[in-house]
């Protein structure tokens, strides 16, 4: 039970700070200030929801160290998020793709997160479902706003899209741990989440003429620590300064 | 420790202000959300407003250098997550303190599902009900970017939670 909370609680730790981390490479590079804005804000959620999930299980588990030791020393193998989240921001439809992906995942994992019995988890989940409406909000506006506005946006939006796409359902594909999980009350059924999302997306995407990739194989790993290559890059901007100076403060 | 009611403490707070939005104090924006003695220390529980507002660390900060000055040596703060932090805590003074420095208060949110309804925004300058959104997000998590179109002001608005 305990190696089960550990893992769990690290796939949605770990999801909310890759993403968190590859949104902060935006700072500065957002296409108008407003929407930089709004990438790095969207940011900050993530990284404040990586925060309690890490303080959390470093208070369960103090073996393994405070959270910035949780957050910035393990190695590749040790960090459970999904493939979508590490992958590069490339342009702008490129990270409006990965976000939207990841929201309407996050949006009703969150959700069917008030349903589980283990009160910590559920707690972090109340307080962050309320910032992942806003980001769901946001991204499929901009889905919306892309496919729609010119004919180079939709275009740069459905290549996004085609691009991305193989990495779409790991988040919605139950593993053992997943079932494991949901059989001990401490995560939701993944399935049912599954069949939510899958919808609202292939909605979303049909209603502004964006045609969704044909392929039924999707590539899955990240959730048990097989990282695609980009994985490493990301890792060492984020934990150079724990690795240069180990237990630094300011 | 000097022998004081929570009412004391409460007063003391009632000074300790929003680094991001100095007009509000931590009373205002409802993070305050239990003060007990105990024995001889003072236990203050206050809940975060977003799951990364840089401003809660020195709000805490802020709470044990206020009480220190007024002699409370012993404080612990307590950070609960749970019931979840609302706008809808925000006090009817603090909503006006914030519409007079210039931020459109929030709507009452209720339920989650009313979380965006974030029409009909009222121009914190000129009253206006003819305003626009220019983003979802502002300057700090907690607020969007309005426009008014009959003044023309640029605005910010306190969005709902």
């Amino acid at each position: 039970m305990s190696d089960l909370k550990y893992k769990y609680f690290l796939r949605i730790a770990d999801n909310a700070m890759i993403l968190g981390q590859r949104l902060s490479e935006w700072c500065g590079h957002g296409p108008i200030l407003e929407q930089d804005m709004a990438l790095t804000n969207i940011a900050l959620d993530q990284i404040g929801e990586a925060r309690l999930l890490y303080q959390l299980i470093s208070e369960l588990f103090p073996e393994k160290g405070d959270e910035d030791k949780i957050a910035f020393t393990r190695d590749i193998s040790a960090y459970y998020n999904c493939l979508l989240v590490e992958q590069p921001n490339g342009n702008f439809a490129d990270t409006i793709a990965r976000q939207y992906l990841f929201d309407s995942f996050n949006f009703h994992f969150h959700q069917a997160l008030q349903n589980v019995d283990d009160q910590r988890i559920k707690e972090i989940g109340a307080k962050c479902l309320k910032e992942v409406t806003y980001h769901r909000r946001w991204s499929s506006e901009w889905i919306k706003r892309l496919a729609l506005g010119t004919e180079v946006s939709h275009q740069k939006l459905q290549d996004a899209i085609n691009k991305i796409w193989k990495y779409a359902n790991e988040c919605i594909t139950p593993d053992a741990l997943d079932n494991e999980a949901h059989a001990n009350c401490l995560g939701p059924d993944i399935n049912q989440v599954s069949s939510i999302v899958s919808e609202e997306r292939a909605q979303l995407l049909d209603s502004v003429g964006i045609t969704v990739p044909e392929n039924t194989w999707f590539l899955s790993g990240g959730k048990t620590g097989s990282h695609s290559e980009y994985m490493g890059y990301v890792l060492a901007e984020m934990q150079y300064m724990q690795r240069a100076y180990p237990d630094m403060q300011w | 420790m000097v022998k004081v009611s929570v009412s004391n403490v409460y007063d003391i707070l009632k000074t300790v202000c929003d680094p991001e939005i100095p007009v509000l104090s931590i009373l205002d924006l409802g993070i305050v959300r239990d003060v007990k003695f105990n024995d001889d220390s003072l236990n203050i529980t206050i809940t975060p407003t977003y799951t990364g507002c840089p401003a809660m660390h020195m709000i805490e900060a802020n709470i044990l250098a206020a009480l220190k000055n007024e002699g409370f040596e012993n404080v612990n703060i307590i950070t609960t997550l749970s019931p979840p932090w609302t706008t809808d805590w925000l006090t009817d003074s603090g909503k006006q303190k914030l519409k007079e420095y210039g931020i459109a208060p929030p709507q009452t949110t209720k339920r989650i599902e009313t979380l965006l309804d974030d029409q009909d925004i009222i121009c914190p300058r000129c009253n206006s009900l003819n305003t626009n959104k220019l983003s979802d997000f502002g300057s700090t998590a907690c607020k969007a970017m309005y426009q008014c179109k009959d003044c023309l002001e640029p605005f910010d608005y306190f969005k709902c939670h």
